[in-house]
């Protein structure tokens, strides 16, 4: 396994106000690797900002670890609430862009570019070239004399990245630096940070709360729910993952669950499983009529990975061997259990097929987490 | 009287006012730049956030603005004489002026420093910029034309304000209309020399307008800039 350039451990953060308590992180623990891009998604509040503000020590944990390329940035913080020189000068090695962009209006991009270096003392020309040489990979070296203002949404946020990238950092944070621009914007802003993970071998950690945005660019996702993270893994794993709620949410497929009169079951193809005709050689070896309730197919790092929900007639107890046959042919088979009000524990199908998670449910966290791993 | 008495009389007078405001200006802005910024820094979710100074400069800085300036002028009277030496003339008069102006000043100055992105803060501490990189390079260039705005309004309170101090010896236009207009029975000489006061506050508020405009402007471009006389300075 390559070396992790990020890791938090154990990382919480309790925000107290005089009569309440909120805690926005409960126990993260996150490890990226060096040059991969790792999307974390969840829904606001999930306490995905205060993971990545607390990754370059914006926001202080409440305890825990935050290690990046090797140095434990939580013990250079020290006690104090201001940044001693030593974190400052780590924060200067990551770079972060931001949802809403954050240039100075007072400053020109080739100015605002050059912020970084100023801050690190580097000398008036070698700033220019620099600055230079970054806006000409973010393709903006004709708005150099420009004013923030006199930017589109898409060319802020690449100016944004050429800052981030000023201090030549290993790692770059990117705290929703898509939400705020348009589809067609938001791919190329993606295109452009997928090239320079590649080109440069920056290792990238985004939080989004978009899913394509992770279907697009990541090599690796965590699903973050009430402070914690509840799936994580690249995302081939994921998607192999049955019952994957970021898979789920990646590919969906549509469909209702199991009745007494059906069983519904999710598949997860991949590698050569993915290419076969299982399905029709099931309905020929078993004589059983199958539905197909939904499917979605993806090439993911050129692997062919797909998902599909196919309804068997007859109860769970009646279709063992035809689910079987299924496993055997290396698919990740998942019932879905009866309608969500009788999945409880005593149900048939959670009960009798241990694989099995409740995809539609909401499932509590420590099977969801069992199965992810 | 005639113009040519009134003529030596006003250059003098409006010397000393010139003078006046001037240095107590420059004095007012020097101090209570410094202590806006602190009023921001110190304050709850501030970079140096420490409540204490805060509590405690926010009380100076209230109490300061809340004395009226006639009282203010005579408390400072043996201050100013330990400073200046005397307690008449232009001299004596920017003492009381300049103690003032500061807090105002700083008022204006932590309403401009607040209303910075606090966005912009974060992007330069991530960069790894200090306190001090924050300030140079944010909060003060990001607020500029608020400013500029609050050095217009300062120096015009202050012309306003040297009227007065001309009342107990402090020389310049104030005291002028007081001794002529008043004590003389001259009404057409007061009324030149509300004029000429008036002219002064335009010019101040103008020159500050188009500066505070001109900062404002960087990079927008769009409907041409129209200056509209003594448009409340604060909103920029």
């Amino acid at each position: 396994m390559d070396a992790s350039v990020i890791t938090t451990t154990d990382l919480r953060k309790v925000y107290r106000s005089r009569d309440r308590e909120v805690t926005a992180l409960d126990g993260v623990d996150l490890g990226v690797r060096e040059g991969e891009v790792y999307g974390v998604v969840g829904r606001s509040g999930a306490g995905k900002s205060t993971l990545i503000r607390c990754v370059n020590l914006l926001e202080r944990p409440t305890s825990g670890t935050v290690e990046v390329a090797g140095r434990d940035l939580t013990a250079l913080a020290g006690r104090s609430d201001r940044a001693p020189a030593a974190l400052r000068a780590a924060r200067a090695g990551i770079g972060m862009v931001f949802q809403h962009f954050n240039l100075l209006s007072s400053r020109t991009v080739q100015d605002n570019v050059e912020l970084p270096l100023e801050i690190l003392g580097v000398s008036g020309r070698a700033r220019a070239r620099k600055a230079g040489e970054l806006l000409d990979l973010v393709g903006l070296s004709d708005k150099a004399r420009a004013y923030p203002a006199q930017l589109s949404g898409g060319q802020k946020q690449r100016v944004g990245i050429a800052r981030a990238l000023a201090g030549d950092p290993k790692v770059l944070l990117s705290d929703e630096a898509t939400s705020a621009l348009d589809p067609e914007t938001t791919r190329s802003v993606l295109r452009l940070l997928r090239d320079l993970n590649r080109q440069l071998g920056l290792t990238v950690l985004l939080i989004t709360h978009e899913m394509d945005v992770v279907k697009q660019v990541c090599d690796s996702a965590a699903l973050m729910k009430g402070g914690r993270v509840v799936e994580s893994g690249t995302v081939a794993e994921l998607l192999a993952t049955p019952g994957s709620e970021l898979a789920g949410e990646l590919f969906p497929v549509g469909g209702q669950a199991s009745g007494p009169d059906r069983t519904v079951v999710d598949l997860t193809f991949h590698g050569d499983s993915a290419t076969r005709p299982v399905i029709s050689q099931l309905a020929r070896t078993y004589n059983v009529d199958i539905s197909i309730l939904g499917a979605a197919m993806e090439t993911y790092d050129g692997r062919q990975i797909g998902r599909m929900r196919i309804e068997l007639p007859g109860r769970f107890e009646d279709n063992v061997v035809p689910i079987g046959y299924l496993r055997e042919q290396g698919l990740d088979v998942a019932v879905v259990p009866d309608a969500p009000e009788a999945v409880p524990v005593t149900g048939p199908v959670s009960v009798t097929d241990p694989v099995a998670a409740p995809v539609p449910a909401p499932a509590p966290v420590s099977t969801v987490k069992e199965t992810a791993k | 009287m005639t113009w040519s008495e009134m003529h030596p009389l006003l250059t003098q007078a409006g010397g000393e006012t010139l003078r006046m405001v001037a240095w107590s200006a420059v004095i007012s802005v020097a101090a209570g730049l410094p202590i806006g910024v602190l009023l921001v820094l110190t304050d709850r979710g501030g970079l140096l956030r420490c409540l204490p100074v805060n509590r405690i400069l926010g009380v100076i800085v209230n109490v300061g603005r809340s004395l009226p300036f006639v009282i203010l002028m005579i408390a400072l009277m043996s201050f100013t004489r330990m400073i200046v030496g005397t307690t008449i003339g232009w001299q004596a008069a920017v003492v009381p002026l300049a103690v003032g102006a500061i807090p105002f000043f700083a008022r204006l100055v932590e309403t401009a420093v607040r209303e910075v992105d606090h966005g912009l803060v974060e992007a330069v501490q991530a960069m790894g910029g200090s306190t001090s990189t924050v300030v140079r390079k944010v909060l003060l260039p990001e607020s500029l034309a608020s400013l500029i705005a609050g050095v217009t309004t300062t120096v015009i309170a202050l012309i306003g304000y040297s009227a007065m101090a001309g009342v107990v010896g402090g020389g310049g236009l104030g005291d002028l209309a007081l001794r002529y207009g008043y004590q003389r029975f001259e009404t057409g000489f007061m009324w030149v020399i509300v004029a000429v006061l008036a002219v002064a506050v335009t010019l101040v508020q103008l020159a500050g307008d188009f500066a505070a405009r001109a900062v404002a402007r960087r990079g927008r471009s769009g409907a041409a800039p129209r200056l509209r006389l003594l448009r409340p300075a604060a909103t920029s």
